[in-house]
Order: structure tokens, then C-alpha cells, then sequence
């Protein structure tokens, strides 16, 4: 717990990194940094305070849990973010390799309450006699941490490159993922043997975490947290690399990428896969968090869910996938308990309003008042002329 | 042998299923590139009309109540569709993820709707008394209701072929689908053609309905079941191509009944979605490609 408090401490503290000479000029410039760089770091030190400090201290156990559930999504919604926003790659598969990562997690911890030799409870239900090969390897932590990310990034690639390879993309591609998704619940509800069907996998404890004491309940948010701060500092700085523009540059014009000398079938795949390895991390996450994974939060509904918490934060930003996964997901429960079924039109309006009419997400926001902003000043003398519109560079970094 | 024969009769049943409910697809797809995630609701409102209509007229009109349900039904998923693309779809042009999450938005909203008026528990549809049982063919049990279906999916693809192959408005909603603005230049009101083809489109949605209500209880959830399946024959099949979506949808209907045959039902979809993506591995257009001098 000390270990995670102290990472995002540091990172609060000098956002951009590194550790320059202190001297003349040097907190005004590590801190501060340039004009525009003021809003989005006051909006991240305001953030992580209250993440930090006041969410453990204030929330009760049962809302923290909440909270905790919330920022797995956000992990999964940076990924969405990278792949969608910034690769025009829409992925409404996720919920793949958030089971993947789940149940790789799931199986793992299955066997850890076990204790060696033995199989996991559900087994003995289903009367399966030994327990299946493909358990096995997963007994070792270390073998499962690997593959909670290589899996579900290996799967990725590996589809990416035969989808990317012969140029399917655009609509074609999001259907791919969404039947891929669907696939996958299939045959994890038909599985039952070695998956538990429509059940799914329960753990109770995690890495020697107690999931019903409230300590280490709280030791697990900030697991979490620490995950989210590295997960959102690798998409930041992918963004911000040579990478990022390339990536953008193959989503608005793939076809002059290409005759720029560069593969984009690679630029694809490393985005597509990232977005994957995210998704797996936070579906791991999850497991612990909720201390079940079905396929029920896998299929197609829960996994095209997953790209509208992207688009209400605005896709092309980092940190407004994180507050948009954090808002929507905050507005179902408390839409859900009051009134179930408002929930439903509430979430369907949200898909039309958001995507249709405000394709920016929150994010966008300031960018809006931005270039908007003549039209309510016009009457000054002086107005200024209006800022030049790219959507492109909307929302960008943190 | 006869388990085989049996098995592709499944398969025959399958794809003619599939087929129903992918034909509108192909249109509404194909046409202006939009995926119409609001396609499955359309073929659940067309079971609910079934349901609405059979209520209406009683217990002793079953059989004139289904018949009748066929046009009210093309009538009704028409005209939502239409509605959807003039108020929505029109001003999403050119942006086909969006419109693919917008649909998708609606179809929640329809879905919830459907909860809230029919209720949450699926509702029976009584078949008519010519549809009960069935006969044997070669040594193959077949159910008139199966026989039924395919012959629906035969009419509907022979319909929307003589549509779009020998009647104006398919020659115009072909120029259109095959090169837009050359369309417009030579005077062809595109939008007006849009908006029919979004009618014809999910109309057919509605009478796939119909049908689906011979298979099982209706339900909120009808359309979801099916709409996967029916993009992957659009994909498989080619954009907008009647030929390509009827070929595809045989085939994936056979290979789904043969491998689960072969193995078992889950593993079955697997293999066949692997199947689809070692397929567009050659032909990325799909097995009917409109012949283009554009970028792939």
C-alpha cells in the first residue's frame, strides 16, 4: 500500500517526468511548464488529490468498492480511447480481452484458494476428475501476471494482423471484434467444464488480500489507482510520441501513410494491441474488485457500453476517457437504482446525443468555447477572429 | 447418411434464416455504407405486429392474422426505418462509425420500448394450423414450418432481385450504390432514393420477423440473437450484393450445422467466425466484389 501512495505521490508532484536539476527557473518549468500546460496540470493535481486522499477518507467501504469498479472501466476506456480516438480503430469487442485477462486472473486465484494439488470448487460440481491442462501452468503467479497482459495483446496482434493486413477496416472491422466478442461468450458458456458457463468464476482472495476485510479492500483501491496512473502515463506518452502522430496521421489518411513509405498494418496492430493488454489488465483488476467474472460482463452489450463511456469523455483524449468511464458508470448506479428501465433510455439517448451531436465528448469542450468563442463576444470592438477549427487536435494530452 | 441429409436440411434451414434476415441488410449496407445496428429491432417490431395482430383479430383468424402480418409488417419496420433515416441517419452521412453507435443507441431505446408496452417475458405466436407438423423427404424429417421459412426467404430474395434488377427505382438505388456523386450529377434525386431504399431495407427486416416468430417466443431480445449473424453474411457476402448475400448465407448456414454437427454448438461458432476471417484473408470485398478502380 505504502509502494502505491508513494508512485502517484511522485508523479503528482512532476507530471512531466524526469528528474531535472534543481536551479533557477526549474519549478516554474518541471511544475508549471508552459501557459498551456496550466489547466490540465491543476485539473490532475486536483484530481489525484481527491483520488488519493479524500475518496479513501470520505466514502463508505460499499462506495469505495464503487469507485474502485469505476477506475478498471477507466483502464479499459484509455485502451478505447488509443484504438478508437486516436487510431480510428472503433473496437466494440473489449470485452474480450477484459475476459481474458479476467479469467486468467479468475483461474489463477481459483487455484491459489485451492491450495496445491487440489482443483477449484466449481469443478467438483461439474464432476470433472482431474483438473483440465490448460489450469495448469496458471497454479504459478508470475506465469499468470505475464499472461493477464501477453494474452490478450497476443490475441490482438494476431487478428490484427490478418484483418489489418487485407485492408479491412472501417465498419467491417468493429463488426469483426463485436462477432469475435460474441464468439467468445459462446463458447465460454459452452465450455462449462473448464470455465464454469454461465456461472463464471468467483475469488475471495487476492495475492493474500482478504476481499471481505475492508483494509485490504482499501490496499486494492490503490492498486488500482497506481494501475490507472501507469496505464493513462503509457497512452499519454504514445500520444505525444513520433508513434502517436503516425497514428492519427493512418486515421485520417491511411492510403498516404502508406505511400509515405510506412506499414500501416503495424501502426494498427500496436494501438489495436495496446487497447487489448489495457483491457486485459483492467478485466484482471476486476475480478478481485467484484470477485466474480461471467460472461454476462463480457458479451456484446456490456462490450459496445465500453466505447460510450469513451465517447462521452471525448475519444481523442486520455484523460476524458478516464472521466467519462468514471460519469457514465457513476450515472447507471444511480440511475439504475432509482429507475431501471430509465437507465435503458437514458443510455440509448446517451449513444445518439453524445455521438451525433457532440462527437467531442467533454473533452471537446473547451475546444468548442475556443473556437466559439467570437460569436458571443462579437459585439466587443476588438473581437478577436475565430481560432483555426481542427478537430483533429481536439483535447489533446492530459 | 440420412443423419448427414438431415444435417443439411438444418443447414438449408439455417441459411434461409439467416438470408431473411441479412436481405435487408444487404440493401441498407450496401447502399450507403451505414450499418444499421437498429436492423435486429426492426425484425423484432415485425414479430411483435404478428403478436398485435393475431390479438386484434382474434382466436378464430390465426392463419388470415399471419398472412396479413407479412405486408403490416413491411409496412411497419418500413416505416421505421424510414423515420430513423431521415431524422438521424441523413445527418450522419459520411461518418459510418457513428452512425453504427447511433443506431445502436436506438435500438436500445426500441428494446427498452418493446419492455415496457409487450413486457418483459417473451409472448407466444400461434402458428396456423397449416404450419403444425411436417414430412419426410428422402429420409429426412422436415417441418412444414422450416419448409415455410425457406420458401418465405426464396420469395423475399426473388422480390428484391426484381426490384433492383428490373424496375427503375432499382436501377437508380444501383447508380447510386455503385458511384453517388455520378449518380446525383446525371439527376438522380439521391437523397429520395436513399430514403426508399432505408423503407425497402427494413421493411424486409419486418417480414424476417414474421417468420421468426414460427421458431420460437418473441421477446425484447429478438433481434439481438440474430443481427451478429446477419452482418457476418453482409460482410462475407459483399457490400449491396444480392447474389453474394444469398451465397453467403447457404454456406454459413450449412458450415454452421456441419461443424456443430461434427463437433459442438459453441465451439461451432468459433470455427466459423475463424473461418470468415481466413476468408477475407483473399477476399477482402467478400465472395461478390463491386469491380472498383478505387483503393481497396
Amino acid at each position: 500500500m505504502n509502494t502505491s501512495t508513494d508512485t502517484t505521490g511522485a508523479a503528482k508532484a512532476a507530471p512531466a517526468g524526469g528528474t531535472g536539476t534543481p536551479g533557477p527557473g526549474w519549478f516554474k518549468r518541471r511544475v508549471i511548464g508552459t501557459k498551456a500546460d496550466v489547466v490540465p496540470r491543476i485539473t490532475f493535481a486536483v484530481v489525484a488529490f481527491l483520488l488519493i486522499v479524500v475518496a479513501p477518507g470520505m466514502l463508505t467501504a460499499f462506495r469505495l468498492d464503487l469507485l474502485a469498479k469505476y477506475l478498471v472501466f477507466a483502464i479499459v476506456a484509455v485502451g478505447i480511447a488509443l484504438a478508437w480516438g486516436r487510431g480510428g480503430m472503433l473496437v466494440l469487442g473489449q470485452g474480450l480481452f477484459f475476459g481474458l485477462g479476467g479469467y486468467v486472473m479468475a483461474m489463477h486465484l481459483q487455484l491459489a484458494d485451492a491450495g496445491p494439488g487440489e482443483k477449484p470448487m466449481f469443478m467438483s460440481l461439474t464432476g470433472a476428475s482431474d483438473l483440465p491442462g490448460l489450469w495448469e501452468p496458471f497454479r504459478s503467479p508470475v506465469f499468470t501476471l505475464v499472461m493477464v497482459v501477453a494474452l490478450p495483446m497476443a490475441v490482438a496482434t494476431l487478428l490484427g494482423l490478418l484483418v489489418f493486413r487485407s485492408r479491412v477496416r472501417g465498419p467491417y472491422f468493429a463488426i469483426l471484434t463485436q462477432a469475435l466478442a460474441a464468439a467468445f461468450v459462446i463458447l465460454l458458456v459452452g465450455q462449462q467444464d473448464l470455465t464454469g458457463g454461465t456461472n463464471g468464476l468467483t475469488v475471495s482472495t487476492f495475492f493474500g488480500l482478504d476481499l471481505a476485510k475492508n483494509s485490504d479492500k482499501l490496499t486494492l483501491y490503490f492498486i488500482v489507482l497506481a494501475v490507472l496512473l501507469v496505464v493513462f502515463l503509457i497512452a499519454r506518452q504514445m500520444v505525444k510520441s513520433r508513434y502517436g502522430q503516425l497514428l492519427v496521421a493512418v486515421r485520417d489518411g491511411e492510403d498516404r501513410v502508406r505511400f509515405l513509405g510506412y506499414s500501416p498494418t503495424t501502426v494498427k496492430v500496436v494501438a489495436f494491441a495496446t487497447a487489448a493488454g489495457m483491457a486485459g489488465v483492467a478485466g484482471a483488476l476486476f475480478v478481485p474488485i467484484v470477485g466474480i467474472i461471467s460472461p454476462t460482463s463480457l458479451g456484446i452489450v456490456p462490450s459496445i457500453e465500453m466505447v460510450i463511456w469513451v465517447a462521452v469523455g471525448g475519444r481523442v483524449s486520455m484523460a476524458g476517457a478516464i472521466a467519462g468511464a468514471l460519469l457514465v458508470n457513476f450515472a447507471k448506479t444511480e440511475l439504475s437504482e432509482a429507475m431501471p428501465s430509465g437507465w435503458l433510455y437514458a443510455q440509448g439517448l446517451l449513444f445518439i446525443l453524445v455521438v451525433a451531436f457532440a462527437p467531442r465528448g467533454l473533452a471537446g469542450v473547451g475546444d468548442w468555447w475556443r473556437e466559439n468563442r467570437d460569436r458571443f463576444d462579437r459585439f466587443r470592438p476588438g473581437a478577436r477572429t475565430a481560432a483555426p477549427a481542427s478537430g483533429a487536435a481536439a483535447g489533446e494530452g492530459a | 447418411m440420412e443423419q448427414l441429409l438431415s444435417q443439411i436440411f438444418v443447414g438449408l434451414s439455417i441459411g434461409s434464416i439467416l438470408l431473411l434476415v441479412a436481405l435487408g441488410l444487404t440493401f441498407t449496407f450496401g447502399q450507403m455504407g451505414v450499418i444499421n445496428m437498429a436492423h435486429g429491432e426492426f425484425i423484432m417490431a415485425g414479430a411483435y405486429t404478428t403478436y398485435v395482430l393475431q390479438q386484434a383479430l382474434g382466436d378464430g383468424a390465426t392463419a388470415t392474422a399471419f398472412l396479413l402480418a407479412i405486408p403490416v409488417a413491411l409496412v411497419v419496420a418500413g416505416t421505421m426505418g424510414l423515420l430513423l433515416e431521415v431524422l438521424l441517419i441523413k445527418r450522419l452521412y459520411g461518418r459510418p462509425l457513428d452512425t453504427l453507435l447511433v443506431t445502436w443507441g436506438v435500438a436500445l431505446i426500441l428494446q427498452q420500448a418493446a419492455r415496457d408496452i409487450f413486457g418483459a417475458q417473451n409472448v407466444e405466436v400461434k402458428s396456423p394450423g397449416w404450419l403444425d407438423g411436417g414430412t419426410t423427404l428422402i429420409g429426412v424429417d422436415v417441418a412444414y414450418n422450416r419448409l415455410f421459412i425457406m420458401a418465405l426467404a426464396v420469395a423475399a430474395t426473388a422480390g428484391a432481385w426484381y426490384v433492383v434488377s428490373k424496375l427503375k427505382q432499382g436501377r437508380r438505388m444501383r447508380a447510386v450504390m455503385q458511384n453517388r456523386q455520378l449518380a446525383a450529377a446525371s439527376g438522380v434525386k439521391t437523397a429520395s432514393v436513399d430514403r426508399r431504399t432505408f423503407f425497402l431495407g427494413s421493411g424486409l427486416a419486418g417480414v424476417a420477423g414474421v417468420a421468426l416468430t414460427q421458431l420460437g417466443s418473441v421477446g425484447p431480445t429478438l433481434g439481438t440473437n440474430y443481427i451478429i449473424d446477419a452482418f457476418l453474411v453482409v460482410v462475407a457476402g459483399g457490400l449491396g450484393k444480392l447474389r453474394g448475400a444469398v451465397i453467403a448465407a447457404v454456406v454459413l448456414g450449412l458450415c454452421n450445422s456441419l461443424i456443430e454437427y461434427w463437433t459442438e454448438a459453441s465451439l461451432a461458432k468459433v470455427i466459423v467466425f475463424a473461418l470468415i476471417v481466413a476468408f477475407l484473408q483473399f477476399r477482402p470485398q467478400g465472395i461478390v466484389a463491386q469491380e472498383t478502380r478505387g483503393l481497396a
